[in-house]
């Protein structure tokens, strides 16, 4: 009802203006349902949605933002009955049911202009049967968010190689501290340790093998990657009782000194400012080598947007996306005031935030093995889920982990 | 027998129409259609439904595809065929781009018997699903230790069943509980039980015990949770006796009390028999409750660690319609299996109430 209303009080004011409509024009409706609810983003969302409408007279956007959490699951009846023109989703097999099913329309035309070409660092993650689902508004580097100031006080250095980051993680502990924070309560954050132990064990290459099925969990090598994981775990590196925390219960021990490392995502950078770190106190460094043999991987989730395979307004939409992923778009919604993370576009300018600095630094010279796009996003949904448990049970028991490779296969034969 | 002599009269009765003549049969249905229709609607027509996507196996997104009882072969771990994707078939063309639109049907899994040299059915070994037995076991654990309510519930019935001044304040504050919503007493728990603030852990340390991370132990957080359960069902439970003790015969009391009753005696002979209509309704939504108990594990512990603390409807939940759920079929075979569960407990509670209801004419 609410947009009926809407479409007719805009088809009013159109006819009041009474402005001549060129044929290039877009005109109509264009409708947008998006999952960037917390605050920083709403805003983002809401102004890109209000220039979007001012830049085209004719064309009236209606932004319709849903809880992220909600998203999650309200997006397939949002795609299968009345669908909008324009959703938020994720890149990667996150999109696998959805281009399945038809629900998201094919736009590789769009990526075939020449425009797009700014954006080829992520094409292979939105790529699925050699055609493109989506395009990318942001990414976010992962890595290793520590304290300086523990560091300094210890006469640690950030670490290069795995050797170091043990003698790091004894000295730490000798301090009576733990060397790493972790909330694994709702899995995820369990699936980040894996993706970087993994990929710099064996390889970006394996690592996306193993994701695609093609490799067994049972395989000799997937036991290293656990194997180099157990030392710390045996060190009683991580803090005790993570199973009970989510990510964000897990933030007062990094804070509070009590354990001097995250292996988190770049949106946790806000959240430790506001616990009062200051950026002298909180510093980044890149995930250390473990086999010299295989070129750094990096995890870097990115958000996207997509159209819906029932969109009414697929000229609107199309126009919408290519409006998204310009370089002045990009710019200003990345920026530190706005999102705080990295643009895809690679035109764009980079907010000169020192973690969004290094961050890029980072993804553009030092991640030659590739991008990862997080567990939960490269895995199948259903390996992802019992996958994740099982890397949680194993955190906390790691002398099951027999059985908990036993019951990954059984379940990566019967997934794929 | 006057009205049917007169003539003129059973003619205006006969002219009253249909709905006049059968006004006393019909009316209590026209009451009844809504309540029917929303009844069948949401509740009745699902559950064919539900048993008719069980046999299917399907994302919620795209064509549904017959896979016979392999669901509840795979959850329940009964040797069988297995249904894997057949040969595609193009069943059309699109319109607007003239490309073939192609379904891949699901087929039984044959294998070439070398001996034969025929195209078998190939016959797997299954193991039960191991979170379905979890899930089933924890599910028991609900509905035995649920059943603490009862007893709980009466005995602090019986202690606030006195005359003394406040004695509706004290009431009032026992059966707190049963109004808070289950997620914040989910939350309330949780916080309780945390392995370091909570105030378990202080209470435990003062005895120079624990600590004790509660949610955090695969063996311990499945009780974890029903006592936290069991917070407001017993006030639940205790409100019933309550009322029921209201109605509890002073004569008999008073019978039994010079008769030399007291204590247990009088309580297991006296009270107890008269307290029946109570204790059957505290049985029914206790057992109800503890089939129903999804909010609170949704809260406390999303179903870990590892999953050690799922019941079959979470189990369900996860599988069918979460984040990474897309096993309609498969979530639809565990509501089923539910289902049949919670007929087993409806049916012999609809026969008790038919047995005193006969016994009572």
């Amino acid at each position: 009802m609410h947009s009926i209303l809407k479409a007719s009080a805009a088809a009013l004011a159109l006819g009041a203006i009474a402005v001549p409509a060129t044929a290039e024009d877009l005109s109509g409706t264009l409708r947008i349902i998006s999952d960037m609810s917390n605050p920083a983003p709403r805003a983002v969302m809401e102004g890109l949605a209000a220039e979007f409408d001012a830049l085209h007279p004719d064309l009236s956007v209606e932004l319709e933002i849903v809880d992220r959490e909600a998203w999650k699951t309200q997006i397939r009846n949002a795609l299968s009955a009345n669908p909008p023109d324009v959703v938020n989703w994720y890149a990667a097999n996150r999109m696998l049911p959805y281009v399945n099913a038809n629900l998201f329309m094919d736009v590789s035309d769009l990526w075939a202009e020449p425009e797009f070409e700014a954006l080829a660092s992520t094409k292979g993650a939105m790529t699925i049967n050699d055609a493109q689902w989506g395009v990318p508004y942001t990414y976010y580097q992962w890595g290793v968010y520590y304290r300086a100031d523990i560091y300094e006080e210890l006469g640690l250095e950030e670490p290069a190689t795995w050797d170091e980051e043990i003698a790091n993680c004894q000295a730490i502990l000798d301090s009576g501290r733990k060397c790493y924070t972790i909330g694994s309560k709702f899995l995820w954050t369990a699936g980040g340790w894996f993706d970087y132990i993994n990929s710099r064990t064996n390889g970006y290459d394996f690592h996306m093998a193993l994701a695609r099925g093609e490799i067994e969990w049972t395989d000799e090598r997937v036991r290293q990657t656990f194997a180099n994981w157990r030392q710390l775990i045996d060190m009683g590196a991580f803090i005790d009782d993570h199973q009970t925390y989510s990510w964000q219960e897990a933030l007062p021990f990094i804070l509070e000194g009590e354990a001097a490392a995250y292996l988190m995502g770049n949106f946790a950078v806000a959240a430790m400012r506001d616990g009062g770190l200051t950026d002298d106190q909180l510093d980044f460094y890149q995930f250390p080598v473990i086999n010299p043999d295989v070129d750094f991987a990096e995890d870097a989730p990115t958000d996207t947007f997509h159209i819906a395979s029932g969109a009414q307004n697929v000229e609107a939409a199309k126009e919408f996306l290519r409006f998204v992923t310009s370089a002045d778009v990009q710019s200003r919604i990345n920026g530190g005031d706005a999102l705080g993370q990295l643009p895809v576009n690679a035109n764009a300018s980079v907010s000169d935030d020192k973690f969004i600095q290094q961050g890029f630094d980072m993804l553009s010279n030092n991640a030659g093995g590739g991008v990862m796009q997080f567990f939960d996003r490269d895995f199948p949904a259903e390996m992802a889920s019992v996958g994740m448990e099982g890397l949680q049970e194993f955190m906390v028991f790691p002398d099951n982990l027999e059985d908990i490779l036993l019951r990954l296969e059984d379940a990566r034969q019967r997934i794929y | 027998m006057a009205i049917a002599a007169d003539p003129v009269r059973a003619e205006t009765a006969r002219r009253r129409g249909w709905y006049k003549r059968n006004e006393i049969s019909l009316t209590p249905w026209l009451f009844l259609l809504p309540g029917i229709l929303f009844f069948a609607v949401y509740v009745i027509i699902p559950i064919f439904q539900s048993v008719w996507i069980s046999f299917h196996e399907w994302d919620g997104l795209g064509e549904k595809q017959w896979v016979g009882t392999d669901n509840y072969e795979r959850l329940l771990g009964i040797d069988g065929t297995r249904w894997v994707e057949g040969e595609p078939v193009v069943v059309g063309t699109n319109p607007e781009t003239g490309a073939e639109i192609v379904q891949i049907p699901m087929v039984l899994e044959t294998e070439l018997n070398p001996e034969t040299g025929e195209e078998e059915v190939v016959i797997v070994e299954r193991n039960m699903d191991r979170k379905f037995e979890i899930s089933f076991w924890n599910n028991v654990k609900w509905l035995i230790l649920y059943l603490l309510a009862m007893p709980a519930g009466l005995f602090i019935a019986l202690f606030l069943n006195q005359t003394v001044a406040g004695i509706r304040l004290y009431k009032s504050l026992f059966f707190f509980p049963f109004v808070l919503s289950q997620v914040v007493v989910g939350l309330v728990f949780s916080w309780f039980y945390l392995p370091r603030e909570g105030l378990l852990n202080g209470l435990l340390g003062v005895f120079g015990l624990g600590p004790l991370n509660i949610l955090g132990d695969p063996t311990l957080a499945t009780y974890g949770i029903i006592a936290a359960g069991l917070w407001p069902q017993t006030a639940y439970c205790m409100i019933l006796y309550l009322t029921g003790l209201n109605a509890v015969d002073p004569e008999q009391v008073e019978a039994a009390r010079l008769d030399g009753a007291k204590g247990w005696r009088m309580l297991w002979y006296v009270i107890l028999p008269q307290l029946r209509p109570a204790t059957f309704i505290a049985f029914v939504v206790t057992i109800i409750g503890a089939l129903r108990s999804f909010d609170l594990i949704s809260v406390m512990t999303n179903g870990g660690p590892f999953g050690s603390t799922r019941v079959l409807s979470f189990y369900m939940f996860e599988e069918s319609l979460s984040e990474f759920g897309f096993r309609m079929g498969y979530g639809a075979a565990i509501a089923v299996v539910l289902f049949f569960i919670m007929l087993g407990f409806i049916c012999y509670f609809l026969y008790s109430m038919w047995r005193d209801e006969k016994g009572a004419r």
